[in-house]
C-alpha cells in the first residue's frame, strides 16, 4: 500500500490538525521546526515559518507541541528543519529530546549527507544526485528516502515533475528503501500520478495552507481526498 | 570528493545546503581547480584585472590624516565599479563561461556586488538577474539604476528584514531552481564551500599588491593592516598578503550592530557553519547598521576561524564613527569613501601602532544621500 506523508507546521493547532490527518488516512506526518531563513522552503512553508516563530515556536515550544502530537497519534512523527536549530540546541541532546516527545526519525533539509552520522535521519535526494550519492543516501537513510521530486523549492506546481520518473527509476536501481516522493504535489491527480512511480508521496505547501484557512475538517477532508487518490493506484490490502 | 574534511577552516565552514545543490557545488569545485591552475585563464585574469579594472590599484600615503603615523591606503575605491567587488566578479564570470552557465544569480547589499555582477554579465554576455532586499533598494537607489542600466534585472526581495540575508536566501533558491543552466555569483567569502576559498582566492590580488607595494614604499612591513569585515572578502584578500607574516597585526572592523564574530555564536546559515548572529534557539538575529554592505548577520568562515586561532582580532566601530571617519577622509584627503571601509579606517586611525595599511575597499558615492540624511 502506498504511503501519504503530510507536512504541518509545529503551532498551537498541530495536534489537532494531526489527529484529522490519520483519521483521514495520513501515515507519517513531519512536523516542521521553524526556522528564520529556510533555504529549500517556498513561500507558503516560509510565511507559516515566519508565523509560527511570530507566536513563539521556538524550539523547546516545538518539542513540546511534539510530544501533544504523539498524545493523539500514533503513526510515525519526523522533526523537519534546519541545522542551525540543531547546532544551537547540540545534535545529541536534541536527538534526545525529540525521541522522547515522540519522534521517529529527522529530517534536517540543509544537513549534508555526510555530516552528523550520530542523527539517525530520513535523507533526501534529487534530481540532480549523481548514482553514488543515491547509494550513500539509500544507505544512511533511515528507512525510507526522500525523493525531492523537483529541482527547486517547496511549493504547489501545475503539474508532477517530469524529473521523478528518471529519479525513481535511478533509485530503485540501487536501493530495496521504500521511496516517498515530494516537492510540487498538492492535487488528488498528482498524488495518484506521483504514488504510480514512488512508494508514496510527501504534501507539505498545501497541506499547510488547508490548514489555516480550513482548519482541522477542511485539514481531514483533504488528506482523505489524497488517500483515496492514492489508493486508487494500489488499493488497500487488508 | 563531498568528504566532511574539505571545505573546512577548523569547524567552519561545510556545505549546509540542500540535497539538490551538492553536485553543482562539485562541479563548481572541479570546474575552480580545472581553471586555477590553467596558464592561458591566468593570463585572461591578469590582462582583464589591468585593462578592465585598473589593476594594480594604488598604495597611497596619507599625509593628513593622522599625526604621528604613517597611514596607507589600499585604492580599491579606484577599481572599475568602484569598489574591490569587480575582483570576484570577474574571476567567477571566467569560471561561469568555463562551466557553460549562461545565466548568473547574485545578492547584493550595498548594490557594489550587484553593480560588479551586472558589469561582468554585459562584458560576457551572460544574463543576470541580481536580488536586492527592498530597504536596501530604497538605500542604495543610484546602485539599482546602474544595474538595470547595464542590463541587469534587479529582483526586489520584500520579506524577512528586506535586506542582504533575505537577498542571498532568494538567490540560493533561485540556483536550486535552475541549477542547470545557472551560476551562483555569490559576492563575498560565505556560502557553501568551496565558495568561501573560490572568493578568498579572487581577493586575494589586493593583499598581493599591497604587500609589495608597502616594501617598496616603505622598506618594511606594516605594523597592523586593517579592513572592514561584512562578508569578509576584502578582509580576507588583503590579509592574506600577511597572514604568514606573523609581527603584522590583522585588525577587522565590524559595524558594531552586526558584529558576527565580536558578539556571535556558532551556527549555520546561507550554507556554511560560521559565527553568526543568532539567538539561543539557533534563529538568526537581525544585524543593524548604517552600511548595508556590513548589515548581514553572517560571516566567512575563514574570519571565525582566524579569531579562534587569534592571528586575527575583530573590533567594532558605530555608525557615527564611520561617519565621523567618511567625513574625516573626504575633507582631509578629498578621498570619499564608502561607509563600510570609513568603519575601518575609524579604528585604524586609533591603533597603537605606526605604520598602518587600511583597506579602502570602494568609494563613496552610492553613500551620499544616507550621510547627508543624517
Ligand atoms: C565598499 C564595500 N566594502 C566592503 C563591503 C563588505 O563586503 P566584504 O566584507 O565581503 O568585503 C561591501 C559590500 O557591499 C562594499 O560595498
Amino acid at each position: 500500500m502506498k504511503r501519504v506523508s503530510i507536512y504541518l507546521m509545529a503551532g498551537r493547532d498541530t495536534p489537532e490538525l494531526a489527529a484529522a490527518a490519520v483519521a483521514a488516512g495520513a501515515d507519517l506526518l513531519e512536523i516542521g521546526f521553524p526556522f528564520s531563513d529556510p533555504l529549500a522552503d517556498g513561500p507558503v512553508i516560509r510565511l507559516a515559518g515566519e508565523r509560527a516563530l511570530a507566536e513563539g515556536m521556538r524550539t523547546e515550544a516545538c518539542l513540546e507541541c511534539l510530544a501533544e502530537t504523539r498524545a493523539r497519534v500514533d503513526v510515525p512523527l519526523i522533526p523537519m528543519t534546519y541545522a542551525s536549530i540543531l547546532e544551537a540546541y547540540g545534535y545529541d541532546r536534541f536527538r534526545e529530546a525529540a525521541v522522547s516527545a515522540g519522534a521517529t526519525s529527522f529530517i534536517v533539509a540543509d544537513l549534508p549527507l555526510e555530516a552528523a552520522p550520530e542523527l539517525p535521519r530520513v535523507q533526501l535526494v534529487a534530481p540532480t544526485t549523481p548514482e553514488e550519492r543515491i547509494r550513500l543516501a539509500a544507505e544512511r537513510t533511515d528507512g525510507w528516502l526522500y525523493l525531492v521530486s523537483l529541482t527547486g523549492t517547496t511549493g504547489a506546481r501545475e503539474n508532477v515533475s517530469s524529473q521523478l520518473a528518471g529519479l525513481v527509476e535511478r533509485a530503485r536501481a540501487v536501493t530495496e528503501a521504500p521511496l516517498l516522493a515530494g516537492f510540487g504535489i498538492s492535487t488528488p491527480e498528482q498524488a495518484a500520478a506521483a504514488a504510480e512511480l514512488a512508494d508514496g508521496i510527501v504534501v507539505g505547501s498545501r497541506a499547510v495552507e488547508v490548514a489555516e484557512t480550513e482548519g482541522a475538517s477542511g485539514l481531514e477532508r483533504y488528506v482523505a481526498s489524497l488517500r483515496r487518490a492514492v489508493d486508487t493506484v494500489s488499493p488497500a490490502v487488508a | 570528493m563531498t568528504s566532511l574534511d574539505t571545505g573546512y577552516f577548523g569547524p567552519y565552514g561545510g556545505r549546509y545546503v540542500p540535497e539538490t545543490l551538492v553536485p553543482a557545488l562539485d562541479e563548481l569545485e572541479r570546474g575552480w581547480r580545472e581553471i586555477k591552475d590553467d596558464p592561458g585563464f591566468a593570463l585572461e585574469l591578469a590582462g582583464l584585472q589591468r585593462d578592465y579594472v585598473g589593476r594594480p590599484t594604488p598604495l597611497y600615503r596619507s599625509e593628513r590624516l593622522a599625526e604621528g603615523k604613517s597611514v596607507y591606503l589600499k585604492r580599491e575605491d579606484l577599481c572599475h565599479t568602484g569598489a574591490h567587488k569587480i575582483n570576484n566578479a570577474l574571476g567567477q564570470a571566467l569560471i561561469a563561461r568555463r562551466l557553460g552557465k549562461q545565466r548568473i544569480v547574485a545578492e547584493t547589499g550595498a548594490g557594489q556586488h550587484g553593480v560588479a555582477a551586472a558589469t561582468v554579465c554585459a562584458r560576457f554576455g551572460l544574463d543576470c538577474v541580481v536580488y536586492m532586499g527592498s530597504e536596501d533598494m530604497a538605500r542604495q537607489a543610484p546602485n539599482v539604476e546602474r544595474m538595470r542600466l547595464l542590463g541587469a534585472e534587479v529582483s526586489a526581495v520584500e520579506f524577512g528584514t528586506r535586506t542582504l540575508k533575505e537577498a542571498t536566501s532568494e538567490a540560493i533558491r533561485d540556483w536550486i531552481t535552475n541549477v542547470e543552466t545557472t551560476h551562483y555569483m555569490i559576492g563575498s567569502c560565505v556560502g557553501p564551500h568551496p565558495y568561501p576559498e573560490l572568493v578568498g582566492e579572487l581577493q586575494a590580488v589586493i593583499g598581493r599588491e599591497a604587500r609589495e607595494q608597502i616594501l617598496t614604499a616603505e622598506g618594511r612591513l606594516p605594523d597592523a593592516v586593517v579592513a572592514c569585515v561584512g562578508g569578509g572578502s576584502n578582509a580576507i584578500g588583503l590579509f592574506g598578503g600577511f597572514v604568514d607574516d606573523a609581527d603584522v597585526r590583522l585588525v577587522g572592523v565590524e559595524a558594531a550592530g552586526a558584529a558576527s564574530l565580536g558578539t556571535g555564536r556558532a551556527g549555520v546559515l546561507h550554507g556554511a557553519r560560521s559565527s553568526l548572529l543568532a539567538d539561543d534557539d539557533g534563529q538568526i538575529a537581525d544585524a543593524h547598521s548604517i552600511s548595508a554592505g556590513l548589515d548581514y548577520p553572517g560571516v566567512g568562515p575563514e574570519h571565525a576561524f582566524l579569531r579562534d586561532s587569534g592571528r586575527a582580532e575583530y573590533v567594532p566601530a558605530t555608525d557615527d564613527e564611520a561617519l565621523a571617519a567618511f567625513h574625516l577622509l573626504a575633507e582631509r584627503e578629498g578621498i570619499i569613501p564608502a561607509l563600510e571601509p570609513a568603519h575601518a579606517l575609524a579604528r585604524a586611525l586609533e591603533l597603537d601602532a605606526e605604520l598602518v595599511l587600511v583597506g579602502l575597499s570602494g568609494r563613496g558615492d552610492k553613500d551620499l544621500a544616507t550621510v547627508l540624511s543624517r
